[in-house]
């Protein structure tokens, strides 16, 4: 076979060494447009993963590659003065310098034609070969020359980083944060030769303005970047590599091969460098590519094989990537986090590391975050995040877990189904919450949804509460809400937001005209005098629910009931005081909310349900959320359960396991207010991790 | 876990008297649910007049759709069929429906491929309405978010197109969440479903020669499909252990080669691997 590999990095060295070693008889040429000793950037890292592959693929590379790395188990996260060592993680570093000359190396010895300082300036030289193999980086000539069959996607980065090299030697990868009047900046640092480290700068456009390093020619930047990393540098200094202030471009393409032409590598893909996994994907593609090629007589179904191999793997890479960038993006939101939490959040940041993981990898660390937790002092023994209690008022939630009670469709005349309460106490959560309660009849969902707005309602949830209270330490909450345009709809037990039967219906009412689904039923704008009894009654059931011996009360604003209906621009198009602007369109929702802490008890916690984000082109979006969150502050809320979606039935939800944890995050840490967090969380791990990180106070678990 | 055996009603070249045959072995076997595939333009039996079919032959098993292409069929009609399957059978028929794999479908119906997702929506609210909470269950498959949003709105269940355990179980994760979160009670019915062959290499190498013609249209996945097709009584014991464990409520094996030996084969496994 004849193979063309086009770009000398390491990806396409390595597949050239790899499919001589495989077959001798291969005629590989290896085509780079630079002079053979020429490189930029420092040092590459691996994963004791990596190079495990490495020593199956080919045993003299990885003997050489292992002869000159070096290795560490750590990572330093350095902030406010502090350093706060993480151990247990194993990446090894080389110079790439040195990594191509043995990757060159072994090539020659091997019988691969290498052509250094040759351009490529016309793809069609290359039609006598059998295989052409695009190794050449991110720009690469030859997927642009079939850009219409690769389909490539590119998305850049909001932060702006700069690549040094420094004298200084360490011994972990390293994350040092600095602040300065001009704004919060990032280092990523690591050591590749036993001498020199990487030194990566990065922060975001503002800082990088106001510091003005747009206009700063390189020696100005290195100067800069010195004084504000000084302590962290340790006298050294920082050397240029024909540094340039970039942003970071992530790349997918839609396939991988077409024809006879393969994209490995940055071609392929890149994935955000904090991360650290650029040279180690590109050597790992060239392995996957040799093996399918060596599997497979025919050469379509090799690259097939190969790309349906390694395109999983590197998108699920991509989306660590895309979490861990997001979170550099955002580190000025979380400095007001302690040093403890900061390094927990920044080791959870991808979604791929664990409260447990940490705890496999560095018992130590995790005691300390433990004991950082619960105040405890530097000997003792702390319980995990999950079982320390939270103070909300003058109410203490013994643990950190949080479930709610299935929705009762069973209830007659708003009379809740007895029970449901005391049967979710053996749950062992510090806080069980009612399903949404209505505050008025026409403000239930179903006809067999419960409410508080009788005396009969409330000497039956007075029950509930007392036989829960028997049986458990819980902290009580009830969550009342409006159902709005979702009102008079059959009960959800095979069907959702399907209105009743015509004798069976009530009139329902939103922000605006609207019907929410396909078969639920016309709903009409309510007019003040509607709005002024929704309010009353909202305050009628606060009372009712403090008599009733409840600890909590939470406020529904979300899921295109009738107060969330008001919030999101895309229910709410009225003219009055209660459209338009985002505090007009809070202005009902807030009203709602003071009635309910003037008739709640001020040592108790109110809470409100907020949606977020409307998953849906012109909706909320997380700025606006912060924005509700900081009103809703100052109207007395002590706590938000963050959800998203349902605004309209048309939204498009995310349900994977992260995202709406995501949300609680951003909300609690851009907006200061404590948040309780929702959406996929089944396991102890799991709370463990997103209390500890910081990224809620709260997390309500789904118990089906 | 139930497990269920598929009708060959969509592998080229089975003759009635065998559809008969095995529709009446499989009732008399250890099986659950007897499934059809939906395959247009092919040499199949259409799905549901083979389930109509098999309801007059059969008096205990459950039937069911895996899936059937809604979105090609008129909403009214379809659902006339399935609740008089329903009826006819006596409250054993399960109507899964899908959006299908192949835009073809679409074209050579006449239709657009574009908004199938809101078209299947919208009539599995319609066909919910039509029936007035009586007919059949629904279940519905698809990989996407919404998928898991319709299912919470208007059906009863998920059914998953195949591949490992791991990749069901987050589907059906994605399906009690998204059921949670739109304040659904009880749990989503969790179906599965996988290919077999079993038998000496010939019958194994026919089973893969089916898979990769009846899949050809997903490319170079055929191949990883008609590899995955399982092939020996193991593989059939680790398959049916790791969807039990993965949470799955029905799985139905669908076979690869057009023969009532396959089920008399597949259920000899079953009795060594069935509690």
């Amino acid at each position: 076979m004849k193979v063309a590999v086009v770009g000398g990095g390491p990806a396409g060295l390595y597949c050239a060494l790899l499919l001589k070693e495989r077959d001798p008889s291969h005629e590989v040429v290896v085509i780079e447009r630079n002079p053979a000793g020429a490189t930029y950037g420092w040092g590459v890292v691996f994963s004791d993963r990596t190079l495990s592959s490495f020593r199956e693929a080919d045993l003299k590379t990885y003997e050489q590659i292992i002869e000159r790395f070096v290795m560490w188990d750590a990572i330093d996260v350095r902030y406010r003065g502090e350093v706060v060592r993480c151990g247990g993680q194993v990446f090894s570093g080389i110079a790439r310098k040195a990594l191509l000359k043995l990757l060159q190396e072994r090539c020659e010895e091997l019988g691969v034609d290498l052509q250094f300082e040759r351009e490529l300036s016309d793809p069609e030289g290359l039609k006598d070969f059998d295989l052409i193999v695009a190794a050449d980086g991110v720009r690469s000539t030859l997927r642009a020359a079939h850009e219409k069959a690769f389909k490539p996607s590119i998305q850049t980065g909001s932060a702006r980083y700069i690549w040094f090299g420094t004298k200084r030697v360490l011994d972990s990868f390293t994350f040092a944060f600095q602040e300065n009047e001009h704004g919060f900046f990032q280092a990523h640092a690591y050591p590749f030769d036993g001498e020199m480290s990487t030194f990566i700068v990065e922060c975001g456009e503002a800082a990088w303005r106001a510091a003005g390093l747009d206009a700063a020619t390189e020696d100005a930047s290195i100067a800069y970047c010195e004084r504000l990393f000084a302590p962290d540098l340790g006298g050294r200094r920082l050397i240029s590599n024909a540094s340039k202030w970039l942003q970071f471009v992530t790349l997918k393409n839609k396939t991988w091969h077409h024809d006879n032409i393969v994209l490995v590598g940055d071609a392929a893909h890149t994935a955000h460098f904090s991360i650290g996994s650029g040279t180690k994907m590109a050597m790992e593609d060239s392995i996957a590519l040799v093996d399918a090629l060596g599997k497979h007589r025919d050469i379509g179904a090799a690259l097939s094989d190969y790309e349906l191999e390694r395109k999983p793997r590197v998108q699920r890479l991509q989306e660590a990537a895309r979490q861990s960038q997001t979170f550099f993006e955002n580190t000025r939101h979380y400095k007001r986090m302690e040093p403890q939490q900061f390094a927990f959040h920044l080791m959870a940041r991808s979604g791929r590391i664990d409260y447990d993981d940490l705890r496999v990898s560095d018992n130590r660390f995790v005691d300390s975050v433990d004991r950082w937790f619960s105040s405890r002092g530097p000997a003792a023994l702390a319980q995990p995040p999950a079982f320390t209690p939270l103070m909300l008022g003058s109410v203490a939630i013994p643990n950190r877990v949080v479930v709610s009670t299935k929705p009762d469709y069973d209830a007659v005349d708003g009379l809740p189904t007895e029970g449901s309460l005391r049967d979710l106490s053996a749950a062992g959560a510090g806080m069980l919450f009612t399903s949404t309660v209505a505050v008025c009849a026409e403000g239930r969902i179903t006809p067999g949804c419960p409410g508080i707005y009788t005396d009969a309602h409330e000497r039956a949830w007075a029950k509930e509460v007392e036989d829960a209270k028997a049986k458990t330490p819980a902290v009580i909450g009830i969550t009342l809400g409006h159902a709005g345009p979702r009102g008079s709809t059959k009960p959800r037990r095979a069907v959702v937001d399907v209105a009743l039967s015509e004798e069976e219906a009530w009139p329902v009412v939103a922000a605006s005209p609207q019907r929410y689904s396909a078969l639920s039923s016309e709903a009409a704008q309510i007019d003040a005098d509607g709005i002024e009894k929704v309010v009353e009654a909202f305050r009628d059931a606060a009372q009712r629910a403090a008599r009733a011996g409840f600890d909590l009360i939470e406020v529904h604003m979300a899921h295109g009931y009738l107060l969330g209906s008001f919030i999101s621009p895309l229910t709410n198009r009225r003219t009055d005081d209660y459209g338009g602007s985002l505090e007009n369109r809070l202005r009902f929702p807030l009203e709602v909310l003071q009635a309910v802490r003037d008739e709640w008890p001020k040592e108790k916690p109110v809470g409100v349900v907020l949606t977020v984000s409307d998953w849906e082109r012109g909706g909320l979006k997380m700025s606006a959320a912060v924005a509700t969150a900081k009103s809703l502050r100052t109207h007395g809320c002590d706590i938000v359960r963050v959800v998203a979606g349902q605004t309209t039935a048309r939204s498009s939800p995310r349900y994977d396991p992260y995202f709406l944890a995501d949300l609680s995050d951003r909300l609690r840490n851009e907006s200061g207010m404590p948040t309780i967090a929702t959406g996929d969380i089944t396991s102890l791990d799991r709370v463990n991790t997103l209390i500890a990180a910081g990224q809620a106070d709260l997390c309500l678990l789904r118990v089906n | 876990m139930k497990v269920g055996i598929g009708l060959p009603n969509a592998v080229p070249g089975a003759p009635r008297s065998l559809i008969e045959e095995w529709s009446r072995r499989a009732d008399a076997g250890p099986f659950s649910s007897l499934g059809v595939v939906d395959r247009p333009h092919y040499d199949a039996y259409e799905p549901m007049s083979s389930l109509a079919l098999a309801a007059s032959l059969t008096e205990r098993i459950g039937l069911v759709t895996m899936v059937v292409i809604g979105p090609l069929r008129d909403t009214a009609r379809l659902g006339e069929e399935a609740a008089t399957i329903a009826q006819v059978s006596g409250g054993r028929f399960t109507l899964g429906l899908g959006v299908g794999g192949r835009p073809g479908d679409y074209t050579k119906a006449g239709l657009s491929s574009q908004g199938r997702g809101e078209r299947l929506t919208e009539q599995l609210g319609d066909l919910r309405a039509g029936w007035n909470e009586g007919g059949p269950a629904l279940i519905v498959g698809g990989l996407s978010d919404m998928t898991s949003l319709r299912i919470a709105r208007y059906a009863d269940g998920y059914v998953h197109g195949g591949g490992p355990p791991k990749t069901f179980e987050r589907s059906a994760d994605r399906t009690r969440t998204a059921w949670n979160d739109l304040g659904r009670i009880g749990a989503p019915q969790l179906w599965a479903q996988g290919y077999f062959a079993l038998g000496d290499e010939e019958t194994v190498e026919r089973g893969r020669t089916y898979m990769r013609d009846y899949y050809s249209f997903t490319g170079p996945f055929a191949d990883r499909i008609a590899e995955g097709m399982l092939a020996t009584p193991q593989g059939i014991a680790a398959f049916v252990r790791g969807y039990a464990e993965a949470g799955c409520d029905e799985l139905v094996l669908l076979p690869a080669v057009a023969n009532i030996e396959q089920l008399m084969r597949l259920q000899e496994v079953l009795s060594g691997v069935m509690d």
